[in-house]
C-alpha cells in the first residue's frame, strides 16, 4: 500500500466514528482530493482482493471501518461486542416521517402518523438520531426536528439524497399482486 | 396476513388504557389494511362497508377506548353523514373523503420508507465498528464509612472555619435592558457585524454587561440579530438578521 493509504487506515482504525473526506485531508495537507480518492479506494481494494476481516465502507458522510457481516453472531456471541437494539415500528414510522419533511414540528409528525409521537421523539433523541434543529414562527413556537448525522450511520447511508425522493415511491396503494380485480373494476366503472 | 390481526389474549374487553398495539402502529394503518383486505379502490372508498369493518376490527382488538382510533372511527362515520347528504350542486361538491385519502396516501408513502429504513437498518446492525463495545456501567459507590468521632472532628473543624461572615451592604443597581437595546440598535445600525467584546466595554460594571446580554438575548428572540459562536468559550460575533432586515 502507498504510504498516504495507510495513513489513512490508520486514522479509520483509530477513530470510533466515520471520518468525513475533509477530516481525511487534513492528515495529509499536501494530498489532493484525488489522490485521497485513490488511497481510499487501495485500501478497500486491499480489504477486499486480500479478504479481510473488515471492510472499508462510506456511510454518514465518512468513512469507516466496519466488521463483515458474516463474522457478527460469532463476535457477539462471544461477548465481545453487541448489536445495538432495534428501533420499533413507531419510531420508524416517526424516523422517516422526520427524514423526508425535516425540519417538522412535533404536531406535524403526529398528523401524518395518526398517533401521539411524544415519548418516541425522546427515544430517538436520546439515542442521538434526532435532533432539534430550530423553532418555528407561529402560535407557541413549536420545536422543529431534524436527523443527525448518527441517523445515516444508523442507516448506512452516505447522505440523506440516498434515500428515494418522494415521487419515486409509489404513490398509489400497493395491491396484492394476486388480485388485479380492481383494475379492472375501474375500468368498467367508468 | 390474518395472523397479525388477531386480537391479543392479554387485552380484555375490561382493559381500561391499551398502551402499546403490536398489530398496528395506528388508525391509518388499521384502516389502510382493511383497504387492502376489502380490495376497495382507495380513491372510490365505500365509506360506510369500511367503516363497518373498522368500528368492528377496533372493538374485537380491544382498541376501542384508545382515544386515537375512536377520533377516527368518529371522522369515518361523519364522512359518510356528508356523503348522504343531498348535492344542491354537482360541480362545487367536494368529494368528503378526500382529506382522508390523501392522508392515507403519504402515510402509505412514508411505510415505504420504513421498509427501505428497516433493510438499511438491519444490513448496518450487523456490522461492527471500531470501539463499539457496550459501554461499562459504572461501579456502585461504596457505603459511606465514618465513625460519630470522626463526623463530630469535622464538625469541630467547619466551625472552626466560619468565622463571623463578612457583612457588607449591598447597593441594588437596576439592570437596564431597554437602555441596552437602544444601544445595540444603534450599534448595529452603523455595522452589520459586531463582536461582544467590542459591545461590552473593557471594566464594564456587572450590571451594565448582565444589561446588553439581556438585551441581546431580547433582540436575537424578536430575530432582530444572530447570535453566534464558531466554538465554545470563542468570542460571540452579533450580526443584523439578514431576513428581517430584508422585510
Amino acid at each position: 500500500m502507498t504510504p498516504l493509504a495507510k495513513l489513512l487506515e490508520a486514522a479509520l482504525f483509530a477513530s470510533a466514528r466515520p471520518i468525513a473526506t475533509d477530516e481525511l485531508a487534513s492528515l495529509d495537507t499536501d494530498a489532493s482530493p484525488a489522490e485521497l480518492q485513490s488511497a481510499l479506494d487501495e485500501i478497500r481494494e486491499h480489504y477486499d482482493v486480500e479478504g479481510h476481516g473488515v471492510e472499508l465502507v462510506e456511510l454518514g458522510g465518512g468513512w469507516q471501518i466496519l466488521t463483515r457481516a458474516e463474522y457478527t453472531e460469532a463476535i457477539e456471541r462471544a461477548q465481545l461486542a453487541a448489536r445495538p437494539a432495534r428501533l420499533s415500528g413507531a419510531a420508524l414510522e416517526t424516523l422517516a416521517i422526520i427524514a423526508y419533511r425535516q425540519p417538522i414540528s412535533r404536531s406535524e409528525i403526529e398528523e401524518i402518523r395518526g398517533v401521539a409521537v411524544g415519548g418516541v421523539l425522546k427515544t430517538l433523541h436520546e439515542r442521538g438520531l434526532i435532533d432539534v434543529v430550530g423553532r418555528a414562527e407561529g402560535l407557541g413556537r413549536p420545536l422543529l426536528y431534524g436527523t443527525t448525522p448518527v441517523f445515516l450511520e444508523h442507516f448506512a447511508l452516505r447522505h440523506l439524497e440516498e434515500l428515494p425522493r418522494a415521487d419515486e415511491l409509489a404513490i398509489a396503494l400497493r395491491l396484492p399482486p394476486r388480485e388485479p380485480v380492481l383494475v379492472a373494476a375501474n375500468e368498467a366503472s367508468e | 396476513m390474518t395472523a397479525t390481526y388477531a386480537a391479543d389474549p392479554s387485552v380484555s374487553s375490561e382493559s381500561g388504557f391499551i398502551v402499546e398495539l403490536t398489530a398496528f402502529s395506528g388508525p391509518l394503518d388499521l384502516l389502510l389494511s382493511l383497504i387492502r383486505e376489502e380490495q376497495v379502490d382507495i380513491y372510490d372508498i365505500p365509506i360506510a362497508r369500511i367503516c363497518e369493518q373498522f368500528v368492528a376490527r377496533i372493538r374485537s382488538l380491544g382498541l376501542n377506548e384508545a382515544a386515537e382510533y375512536l377520533e377516527m372511527a368518529a371522522r369515518l362515520i361523519r364522512i359518510k353523514a356528508q356523503m348522504l347528504l343531498p348535492r344542491s350542486d354537482e360541480l362545487a361538491w367536494e368529494d368528503p373523503r378526500a382529506e382522508l385519502v390523501r392522508r392515507l396516501l403519504e402515510y402509505q408513502q412514508m411505510r415505504e420508507v420504513v421498509d427501505l429504513l428497516e433493510r438499511r437498518g438491519e444490513e448496518r446492525r450487523n456490522q461492527f465498528a471500531r470501539a463499539y463495545l457496550p459501554q461499562q456501567p459504572a461501579p456502585p459507590q461504596a457505603p459511606l464509612a465514618l465513625s460519630l468521632a470522626e463526623l463530630l472532628s469535622a464538625v469541630d473543624r467547619v466551625l472552626r472555619a466560619a468565622t463571623q461572615p463578612n457583612m457588607h451592604e449591598i447597593v441594588s443597581r437596576g439592570i437596564d435592558i431597554p437602555g441596552a437595546i437602544t444601544t445595540i440598535r444603534s450599534v448595529l445600525a452603523l455595522r452589520a457585524r459586531i463582536l461582544w467584546t467590542e459591545l461590552v466595554e473593557r471594566g464594564a460594571e456587572p450590571w451594565q454587561i448582565l444589561s446588553t446580554l439581556l438585551g441581546l438575548l431580547e433582540l436575537a428572540k424578536i430575530g432582530e440579530l444572530r447570535v453566534a459562536q464558531s466554538k465554545p468559550f470563542a468570542n460571540v460575533e452579533i450580526s443584523r438578521d439578514a431576513a428581517s432586515e430584508a422585510a
